[in-house]
């Protein structure tokens, strides 16, 4: 290509135990729109974070504009051209449209804000991407969809040459999408280069010329998106099968009821939630991000709130309005955010095994040692933890490490349910294969297990069954014999299959 | 023995030394600390060297030793307590009433007095646990809130006046001197400071205080509720503050609605000086008390050196920002072995 705007060459980013990027060599053109393709943990957020600044790359490079690009901070990016639109926006909400747009230079007078040029420039600003909105306004007055906007504007405000835009459709209604693209083909004819991420299929073709798809970090293809189908995309996507390298355990006889909720809603507005978990069973929950999968595993969990519902375990109606409620029926939680949520990052590996259940290794609400050093070793053992001590810290121990902690501390307690929210993200392949053994033992042993995961061949190759959520609710599900990606995927793009089947 | 068997065993005397190291930074820093500012003292300040001096030192180091040890709960689950100095003053006056303004013989009043002032300060910690939980309010806004209100209810308790005539057996006790260089109120001191060693190494509770200043979302997912201990610790902190308003009495014999002004600091002070972190989950007791140590010994020695009053607070402050300086030093090191 001649003159590209941006030119990667074999870029490549580790953090601990996991290789997030890996020779990743790519070039976009000048006021291309350029479509970045990938399942979740692909590489393509930490693509967007390289070209952002947030992080510097370990290897290869990266010339952009002509010049070599190495940004050590945001704003090295912004100077440089490149703007980013993050999907969780960030905005200082307690300030004014027009404060937001230009703060990083605000115009000054005598060493003052001159809040007349600073409005005047916003509103022009505005009127550019065509939100209708005072410059005045304080951010936290709007929507998602008005606040998405604004940074678009924020991005013409500093002539960026490149901008980045990730899953911004993700909470906009169909109209906003429509104005969105608008005022994208609008820059694009200004010569600014897009770089577009989405889920949704169906709506790249608005915008795209070209399309790129990542899978492990790695770049399976660069290709014109004209004549490209759907299946073909979705193929480039998901690629690999994991069966055969993780044969599913036959063995395992899935027998009577370990968990079933029915009608769960979370508020008056989301719709209702009904699944069921055998004894031995495991059940794959797929959609994709967003698609209500976490927030109905937490509900169920009573990590948050919910406003109707039955829960059963083991055929018994319970009652759950807290974490605790749900520990004490033998529900356990191991969420997304393992280090956030799931770990005392601080304490040794032996204090987080047995904080589930500190009764069981206490006499008179006073701590016994041995006993509870002789559970944590014996757990340490069983799960093949590696570490030297299990008075070691866990922040320093590897992802699958961590997982292995969280699924002690639950094993410890005795829970007959176990609700898994993507145990395996940010986990090397053998450690992986690992935890699914793991599991699987557990099932053998009577345990249901429900297994949040956004990676479909992994579902594919431990899930007796796999459920699909899109939208809050369960719009399908596959049992083993009929499992197929390519199916799966299509009920999780609802609206693409209801599209494209017609 | 097998190359692996031996890799193995090189890991666990690893690991041994890492511990080894942990514990000599973390707890023993800091009483290397104190032991080089005795040192220096010593070798340098006239008179410091002395029975006597180092009794004044106990004496005066007692009632800060027993606020800060409560503080300590708080501090641990990642809150402050602001109230335990005015908290201190209302105990006081509620003690001093409950031992002149009877007619009780002391052997009932005094116990009576030590429950009166135990319950009214676990109170006062109760509410501002119970507020800071139920309406989620920064527990630096609650107590402060209750500084203020305690405040006021020592001066209508009181009749804005101090309180004295306590019983003289009780005034004895205060005075009494054991061995030679050990008051009577600083084994009170380190009485409370052993239970609350106890407590937080030994026991469940402990353990949850510990784990709920390190993550108290984690906490909560694990099938707990971390409000309840969370009230419990701001409660301890004020049951403190009660005992530490009977030390007041013994030490100085009267009962008064303006004492213990700014006295939340210093406890706060011995606390952060002794390696507990702000933001919860890390540090010990002993530490603490080792906190309050350097704190007093420094306030002395200066003292003998002829520092006035103007010139101490301008070397503490220094002291308390340079421990927290320190403190974060010693972190990234502590992180730095143990990711070797």
């Amino acid at each position: 290509m001649d003159d590209p705007i941006l030119s990667m060459k074999a870029v490549g980013k580790r953090f601990p135990g996991v290789i997030a990027l890996r020779g990743v060599s790519l070039e976009i053109g000048r006021g291309e729109g350029h479509v970045l393709l990938g399942e979740n943990g692909a590489g393509k957020s930490t693509l967007i974070n390289l070209l952002a600044g947030l992080y510097p790359a370990d290897e290869g490079e990266i010339v952009f504009d002509r010049e070599p690009y190495r940004p050590r901070t945001p704003t090295d990016a912004y100077r440089a051209g490149i703007r980013v639109v993050h999907q969780e926006l960030s905005m200082l909400s307690q300030m004014t449209v027009a404060e937001n747009l230009l703060f990083e230079s605000l115009p000054q007078r005598h060493g003052l804000v001159n809040y007349g040029e600073t409005n005047r420039r916003a509103a022009a600003l505005l009127e550019e991407v065509g939100l209708d909105a005072a410059p005045t306004t304080l951010v936290s007055r709007l929507g998602v969809a008005q606040m998405q906007l604004v940074e678009i504007a924020k991005a013409l405000c500093y002539d960026s040459k490149l901008l980045i835009l990730d899953e911004p459709t993700a909470t906009l209604t169909s109209k906003e999408v429509e104005r969105l693209f608008e005022i994208l083909r609008r820059l694009k004819a200004r010569a600014v280069t897009i770089l577009y991420i989405s889920h949704r299929l169906h709506e790249i073709a608005e915008i795209g010329d070209r399309v790129t798809v990542l899978r492990d970090g790695q770049l399976v293809a660069t290709q014109p998106l004209a004549g490209l189908t759907i299946p073909e995309i979705v193929h480039m996507m998901v690629g690999r099968s994991m069966e055969g390298e993780h044969a599913f355990r036959e063995d395992i006889a899935v027998s009577g009821e370990a968990l079933r909720v029915e009608g769960l809603r979370r508020t008056a507005k989301t719709p209702e939630v009904s699944l069921r978990v055998g004894k031995g069973e495991i059940v794959g929950v797929a959609g994709l991000v967003g698609s209500g999968r976490t927030e109905a595993a937490r509900a169920i969990f009573g990590a948050d709130p919910k406003i109707a519902g039955e829960i059963f375990v083991e055929g018994v109606r319970v009652d759950i309005s807290s974490p605790k409620d749900a520990v004490r029926h033998g529900l356990c939680l191991m969420t997304e955010d393992r280090k956030g949520q799931g770990l005392l990052l601080g304490m040794s590996c032996a204090h987080n095994i047995t904080v589930t259940d500190l009764k069981k290794i206490s006499r008179y609400g006073v701590l016994e040692r041995d006993a509870e050093r002789g559970a944590a070793t014996k757990l340490v053992e069983e799960l093949r933890i590696k570490t030297p001590s299990i008075d070691q810290v866990v922040r320093n121990f590897s992802g699958g490490n961590q997982q292995k902690v969280v699924i002690a501390k639950w094993l410890f307690r005795g829970s007959k349910v176990l609700i898994c929210d993507e145990p395996t993200r940010g986990i090397d392949v053998g450690a992986r294969a690992e935890i699914y053994d793991l599991l699987w033992n557990l099932a053998a042993e009577g345990r249901g297990v429900l297994f949040v995961s956004s990676d479909l061949p992994e579902l594919i190759a431990i899930s007796h069954r796999i459920i699909v959520f899109a939208k809050g609710r369960v719009v399908g599900e596959v049992p083993r014999a009929e499992f197929d990606q390519h199916r799966i995927l299509s009920l999780a793009y609802e609206e693409f299959a209801l599209e494209r089947s017609c | 023995m097998s190359e692996a068997a031996e890799v193995q065993r090189g890991r666990r005397a690893a690991a041994l030394w890492n511990d080894v190291l942990r514990f000599s930074m973390r707890e023993a820093g800091v009483a290397v600390a104190l032991v080089l500012i005795v040192l220096f003292f010593c070798l340098t300040a006239p008179y410091f060297a002395t029975p006597e001096n180092f009794l004044k030192i106990f004496v005066q180091i007692a009632i800060n030793t027993v606020l800060a040890s409560g503080m300590t709960f708080v501090i641990l689950t990642g809150g402050i307590d602001l109230s335990v100095g005015s908290v201190l003053a209302l105990c006081t006056v509620v003690g001093a009433l409950i031992m002149t303004d009877s007619d009780l013989p002391f052997i009932v009043s005094v116990p009576l007095a030590l429950l009166g002032c135990m319950g009214v300060g676990a109170l006062c910690g109760a509410i501002n646990g119970f507020v800071i939980e139920q309406w989620k309010v920064p527990s630096f806004i609650v107590t402060l809130g209750m500084l203020n209100v305690a405040s006021g209810a020592a001066r209508v308790t009181s009749n804005n006046s101090t309180i004295t005539g306590l019983p003289q057996p009780f005034i004895d006790f205060g005075n009494m001197i054991l061995w030679g260089v050990f008051p009577s109120i600083f084994l009170i001191a380190v009485g409370v400071i052993l239970i609350g060693w106890f407590i937080l190494r030994f026991t469940v509770f402990g353990r949850f205080i510990y784990a709920i200043g390190t993550n108290e979302e984690a906490v909560r997912l694990s099938g707990h509720a971390p409000r309840i201990y969370k009230i419990a610790a701001f409660t301890i902190s004020g049951l403190t503050a009660g005992i530490a308003a009977m030390v007041y009495l013994l030490r100085l014999n009267v009962g008064s609605p303006i004492a213990g002004v700014g006295y939340e600091l210093n406890a706060i002070a011995a606390v952060i000086i002794g390696g507990t972190s702000l933001a919860g989950g890390k540090g010990s007791i002993i530490g603490t008390l080792v906190g309050a140590c350097i704190l007093q010994v420094l306030s002395t020695g200066l003292q003998l050196f002829g520092a006035g009053d103007n010139v101490k607070p301008i070397v503490i402050g220094t002291v308390i920002v340079l421990a927290v300086v320190l403190d974060a030093y010693r972190d990234r090191f502590l992180r730095a072995i143990e990711s070797r």
